[in-house]
């Protein structure tokens, strides 16, 4: 299979075009741009289009438009510009539109800067814009994942007929990793039966989300309320990380993720028994992953790059049957591996620990 | 028997739900006719917006998509561009268009965009119970202009059609109204030429038609026609405002 | 086994090309990599620097708070960049442009007139490749034929640089090993 060197942000891009995807509606805002701007230059020979909006809100109405006619369709923002996408997102979800949507995180709120960030899991996480729905959340850490999740973005927003949000930073965003181009996942069987396309042969159909009166407002949301459960029920994804024997964890996604990864190998050299549990779906949140450990894990630090908000979820997924500790970096700075095992050291105080 | 009237295959079954008097229903056969005659029912998707306007999604009887406020636009042009072989329309109150929307018809037809709009101006926001639009006139009394709109504090309304029409990508505005038998003749040929731009693919076309609101204007259904003759049609320009030369010889 | 490296320079001193070269070799040679700019404030003439990690296991963290190797091309890029180096470590310093001051005896400094020897062969903007040659034998994982592989794909599109890219970086092997 064929091997590239790209930017993460561009591994976005060709995974959209090796997904099938063919509508790309955006508008440039750092540090996302290198997606449109990859998929500007390359979707034209695969027969897509790429249309820049007028604003990030005329962009996510577009994608609502092409996702009511069953066509895959993407588009790709940072902080403010998906803040002002909430609107079509609250929309989409309502009519129950498959679509994916890149955040590129930078660091907030206001116009904040362009380092890497988690400050927007939240928003991501809770709905974002009005009303009581969900999105689909995928968590990349490194390039390869980049590709391999934004592909399996799409299958899952058919599959639940849900926006699926891919979060990640400029730091990913802007890193060149290598990537094995896979071939795109067998597609699963989508059913077509609602979209909308001109009504030869059968009966109009109607895309829309206004409940015209209380009970069939109450209906939609135990319907959508299901399928929330539902998804909860099977996807939660995550990776764990020396957490067989793990006395303590450490839980982070994204860039913090896979730093991560690096402060559990020299913390097991100094002998202390720290795993990690890395959440690739942020919703639905991987609760599951705690299962196993929440009764016999002595304590656990989130690393995050915001002032604590996937804490939360940790402390509910353990029933705060331990401490739960933040470590955390913010205004688009990251950790370093060492600085996180200081930190849990100092917390647990574990600095007694030998050498081994 | 010859059979001389039916009801046009546009529209469905389903009752109008407008206040009495409002000029909603007769735009929208005058749509659904056009459709009919131009044997498009089944290949045309509806964008409806939020606003009364919005309930046209059920009473056409070709498909539809619901839009945030104002949004249609941007919705439609989402459809079109994945059925490019489809015909698109939006059907937009003016403070959907012309206030909360404005960036994204301004765009449509700046780029051109191949699709159809209908935006049916009275001058007021009647859903929510009659608020002061854009295009409210000067002095008019509304829930949020009790006194009359201000122009100081106010300004002064908008002819929406007007500023399309300066764009290259619109190749076809009108501004009709369906006051009168002979005007809603017209209005049903400019919506007719408005669906031929888009067939032909020559760019955005659209078509303003002023309506009524008896209930939110106070007056009688009468009264109200009469009120948009005299109050309505001296502020905003009428006619074709503007037919390029590759509409003309369509 | 790893190299992290830090290129770092003025804006328009090739840094990023520099970092290209060398994620390129790594790719060649299959190994794991990232290459990770980050630009000063401004595009040109500013201080840019991007870094380089070689592998041959996962990379987990990609933040280099400490490198083991390091090219810079300025005073600047030398004072900034200098006590980012583990002990032991090595550090590549464009002489012509940088006066060294509070010289570090725990690392291996290796002062090359890089921009005089790019203008002895005639073109300034290659003092870049001419510390990356003095840089080669330093590292782990990647040599000379890694680079001339990735640098016949880097210039492809224009051949005419490849020469002299080929001959900087032989001059910087030799001035090491004289």
């Amino acid at each position: 299979m064929e091997k590239v060197l790209l930017k993460g942000n561009e591994i976005i891009g060709e995974a959209a075009i090796r997904s099938g995807c063919r509508l790309f509606f955006g508008y440039p805002i750092t540090p996302s741009t290198e997606v449109v701007e990859y998929l500007s230059k390359h979707f034209p020979k695969h027969g897509g289009t790429v249309l820049q909006a007028e604003d990030e809100i005329g962009a996510i109405n577009m994608c609502y438009g092409a996702a009511t006619t069953g066509s895959r369709v993407m588009t790709a923002s940072s902080g403010p510009g998906i803040s002002l996408k909430q609107e079509g997102l609250s929309f989409s979800a309502a009519a129950e539109l498959p679509m994916v949507i890149v955040n590129v995180n930078r660091c907030g709120p206001g116009l904040g800067g362009l380092g890497p960030a988690q400050s927007d899991y939240f928003q991501s996480v809770k709905g974002g814009g009005h009303g009581d729905y969900r999105l689909i959340v995928l968590a990349p850490s490194k390039a390869q994942e980049l590709y391999d999740y934004t592909m399996e973005a799409f299958d899952l927003a058919d599959k639940h007929r849900n926006p699926v949000l891919i979060l990640t930073d400029g730091f990913l965003g802007q890193t060149m990793e290598p990537v094995v181009l896979k071939d795109r996942p067998k597609a699963p069987e989508i059913d077509r039966s609602w979209t909308v396309g001109g009504c030869k042969g059968r009966e109009k159909r109607i895309v829309a989300s206004y409940s015209l009166t209380n009970e069939i407002g109450e209906a939609n949301n135990l319907r959508w309320e299901a399928k929330y459960k539902d998804i909860q029920e099977k996807e939660q994804r995550w990776e764990e990380f020396h957490t067989e024997d793990a006395e303590y964890l450490l839980v982070s996604y994204g860039t913090t993720g896979r730093i991560c990864k690096s402060t559990v190998l020299n913390a097991r050299k100094k002998g202390i028994k720290l795993g990690l549990i890395r959440p690739i779906t942020l919703w639905p949140f991987p609760e599951k992953a705690f299962v196993p450990h929440k009764d016999r894990v002595k304590g656990i630090v989130t690393v995050e790059l915001n002032t604590g908000q996937m804490i939360e979820d940790v402390k509910l997924a353990v029933e705060c049957k331990m401490p739960v500790e933040l470590y955390r970096r913010q205004g688009g700075m990251l950790p370093t591996e060492h600085e996180i095992l200081d930190y849990l050291e100092d917390r647990f105080n574990l600095s007694a620990v030998e050498e081994v | 028997m010859e059979k001389v009237f039916a009801r046009t295959k546009g529209l469905t079954d389903v009752s109008f739900s407008f206040c009495p008097g409002c000029t909603h229903g007769t735009i929208m056969r005058l749509i659904a006719e056009v459709l009919e005659e131009l044997d498009i029912i089944e290949e045309t998707i509806g964008i409806s917006p939020v606003g009364c306007a919005g309930f046209c999604q059920d009473f056409f009887s070709c498909d539809f998509v619901g839009a945030p406020h104002g949004r249609a636009q941007a919705v439609g042009i989402g459809v079109k561009r994945a059925l490019p072989d489809k015909n698109v329309f939006t059907y937009q109150g003016d403070g959907d268009i012309a206030a909360i929307g404005t960036q994204h018809a301004i765009h449509a037809a700046a780029r051109g965009e191949k699709i159809t709009s209908i935006m049916v101006n009275n001058a007021i926001y009647g859903m929510t119970g009659g608020q002061m639009a854009p295009t409210t006139l000067e002095g008019m009394k509304t829930s949020t202009s009790p006194y009359g709109r201000n122009v100081s504090v106010d300004g002064l309304p908008m002819d929406f059609p007007k500023l399309i029409a300066n764009l290259e990508g619109a190749v076809y505005v009108a501004s009709v109204s369906v006051d009168s038998p002979k005007n809603i003749a017209q209005a049903k040929k400019a919506i007719k030429k408005a669906f031929q731009v888009q067939q032909a693919g020559l760019g955005f076309a659209l078509v303003s038609v002023l309506s009524t609101c008896p209930t939110n204007w106070g007056l009688s259904p009468v009264d109200s026609l009469k009120w948009l003759r005299e109050n309505m049609m001296p502020v905003y320009e009428m006619g074709e405002l503007k037919v390029t030369e590759e509409v003309k010889s369509l | 086994m790893m190299d992290k490296v830090i290129l770092a320079g003025f804006g328009g001193q090739g840094v990023m090309f520099l970092g290209k070269v060398l994620a390129y070799a790594g790719m060649g040679a299959d190994l794991e990599l990232c290459w990770i700019p980050s630009y000063g404030p401004e595009m040109r003439g500013g201080t840019a620097n991007c870094s380089v990690i070689l592998s041959d296991e996962e990379i987990y963290s990609h933040v280099i708070d400490y490198a083991d190797a390091a090219i810079v091309l300025n005073k600047p890029a030398y004072d900034k960049f200098a006590p980012r180096i583990k002990s032991g470590g090595v550090l590549v310093v464009n002489s012509s442009l940088a006066k060294l001051d509070n010289v570090r005896d725990d690392i291996k400094i290796i002062e090359i007139p890089a921009t005089d020897i790019a203008n002895e062969i005639g073109n300034t903007s290659i003092a870049n490749m001419v510390c990356l040659g003095a840089l080669l034998p330093n590292l782990k994982l990647v040599d000379l034929e890694k680079v001339e592989k990735a640098m016949n794909e880097l210039t492809k599109k224009k051949p005419e640089l490849l020469e002299g890219n080929l001959t900087a970086i032989q001059k910087g092997i030799s001035f090491v090993k004289a």
